[in-house]
């Protein structure tokens, strides 16, 4: 199509009918994707060999980034909170205040971010470089069902694993502000600790532990499916690793607020 | 070299296609393909690039499904096949993948355990790894054992792509471009080990080649395709005799290669 038919209505009309037939489609063979994974995740053989494998290298992975990040959200979050609670004369409130944004939404939130930089781009490379080689194909030639060794176990580890990094980068996030507030407080640990789960109820565990679950599915699945798809050669390998991080990035955002918005409606 | 023929059972057909055509979108790669591999025969589908040789086998193992016709494989209508039915076809099907498609993240020993131990899940670990010494041997490569493909030349890839083929005990062999990118003595190599793996393990295979070398040194028989139609049949020597155009143009091209 030249340059001259292209600004044509019929033209435009067109090119964004094609666009919007290809959202579509797009959301309809991701749904089928998933229908499929829960269609075989509870079917034998199980590869647990693989699973386990899958989970220690996203924990590997991760572990030296979110340490790290989840450290420094821990300092920056407690010093950034002082001076408001200072003005109040409320320091002392700092551990809970800390605990309960650290449980509820930095430490899932943090966690998941960094692994679908991390966990989602390696995935989706992997898969889609394995595809665009024809590793899929020859998986599949020879009787083996590519699906469940590459895609299920996949999904399995990023959803055990992140809800297990969360609650790693709480505690070390906590650790950060422990830290800060016995620099300045002298808050020695065991009313650090008390004051810090003084205010954290169950419903928050759950939430965070179930919300992190649905990151990770998230995760894995977006990987997945990018990497699985893919074509065009390497070019379509560095597609499926980019889309892997910035769709499971928007579903992230998009799934935290559903997540609070139920939370908050169950919370007496 | 003349090949040894006696080993064919021309009444035994394990491949019989009929009307197959294929499409992807616009562009219509098979327009009516039948073709016929008796027991035991090693047939060599010749043809350009893009002319949908690859396609042809690809449909034969159920990777791509045809939009007409049939493909029939050992008794087996693949079209009508279940996801399970077809799996257990597929362990008869061997298919050497053009640049081997060996699982980058496992050593060679793993890519040949692979489907091993996901289809004969009782065999005992003794037992896997004498059929993976065993098969390593047959190729020659059996000191690889333990290298990763990133390690391997283009020849080694193709022999381990192969030999993780015949570790299932195939009785068809699908070979796509099996000598491409080669240099002329491993080309030499890998037809002969076409040839031994038809002898040893009593193989019927399609070969899909533009390489006129391979061709005649592997090929029982010659299918030479071109626009998505077998324009001609027989012999090495009966179709290179023929007066078509196009067939001349194919031998005089590899001929001046």
């Amino acid at each position: 199509m030249d340059s001259n038919t292209k600004s044509t209505p019929v033209a435009r009309k067109y090119i964004l009918s094609k666009s919007v037939d290809s959202v579509f489609l797009g959301v309809y063979n991701g749904f089928m994707f998933i229908a499929r994974f829960f269609r075989e995740v509870f079917q034998p053989p199980f590869e647990f060999k693989e699973i386990v494998r899958q989970c220690y290298e996203i924990g590997y992975r991760s572990l030296a980034l979110i340490s790290m990040t989840g450290f420094i959200t821990g300092i920056v979050f407690t010093k950034q909170s002082r001076p408001s609670l200072s003005d109040f004369g409320a320091t002392s409130w700092l551990p809970s205040l800390i605990s309960i944004a650290v449980l509820r939404a930095l430490a899932p939130l943090v966690t998941a971010i960094i692994a679908a930089g991390k966990v989602g781009s390696n995935i989706g490379a992997e898969l889609g470089s394995m595809r665009v080689t024809e590793q899929i194909d020859a998986m599949e030639v020879s009787a083996t069902n590519p699906f469940k060794f590459l895609v299920v176990t996949r999904v399995v580890a990023t959803s055990l694993m992140i809800p297990i990094l969360m609650l790693y980068t709480a505690f070390v996030a906590l650790v950060g502000s422990f830290i800060d507030i016995h620099q300045h407080e002298l808050t020695s640990y065991v009313s650090f600790i008390e004051k810090a789960f003084e205010r954290i109820s169950f419903l928050d565990f759950w939430s965070s532990l179930i919300k992190s679950l649905i990151f990770g599915f998230t995760i894995g699945m977006v990987g997945c499916y990018k990497g699985y798809n893919a074509s065009q050669g390497t070019e379509g390998v560095g597609k499926a690793a980019n889309a892997s991080v910035v769709l499971a990035m928007f579903l992230i955002f998009l799934e935290e607020i559903v997540v609070v918005q139920i939370t908050n409606y169950i919370r007496p | 070299m003349i090949k040894n023929t006696s080993h064919i059972d021309t009444t035994n057909q394990v491949i019989s296609i009929r009307g197959l055509e294929k499409s992807f979108g616009e562009l219509s790669v098979l327009r009516g393909v039948d073709l016929d591999v008796n027991k035991g025969e090693n047939v060599v589908v010749l043809g350009k690039s893009g002319t949908g040789k690859s396609v042809l086998i690809k449909i034969i193992c159920g990777l791509l499904r045809p939009d007409r016709g049939s493909v029939n494989v050992l008794g087996e209508e693949i079209e009508q096949l279940s996801e399970k039915e077809l799996q257990a076809i597929r362990l008869k099907i061997g298919f050497s993948f053009q640049n081997g498609a060996l699982y980058d993240s496992m050593t060679v020993r793993g890519n040949l355990e692979f489907p091993l131990e996901r289809n004969f899940r009782h065999l005992s670990r003794n037992e896997i790894n004498q059929a993976v010494e065993e098969v390593l041997d047959n190729v020659g490569l059996l000191d690889m054992i333990n290298q990763m493909p990133a390690s391997l030349s283009g020849g080694q890839r193709k022999r381990i792509g192969i030999a993780r083929t015949l570790i299932l005990r195939p009785e068809i062999m699908l070979y796509d471009e099996p000598t491409a990118g080669l240099d002329p003595i491993t080309c030499i190599d890998i037809n002969n080990l076409i040839n031994e793996v038809q002898q040893k393990y009593h193989t019927s295979s399609i070969i899909i080649t533009h390489d006129l070398t391979c061709a005649k040194a592997t090929g029982d028989r010659i299918a030479m395709l071109l626009d998505g139609r077998f324009l001609q049949h027989g012999t090495f020597d009966d179709v290179f005799e023929s007066d078509n155009p196009a067939v001349k143009a194919f031998y005089e091209y590899n001929f001046i290669q």
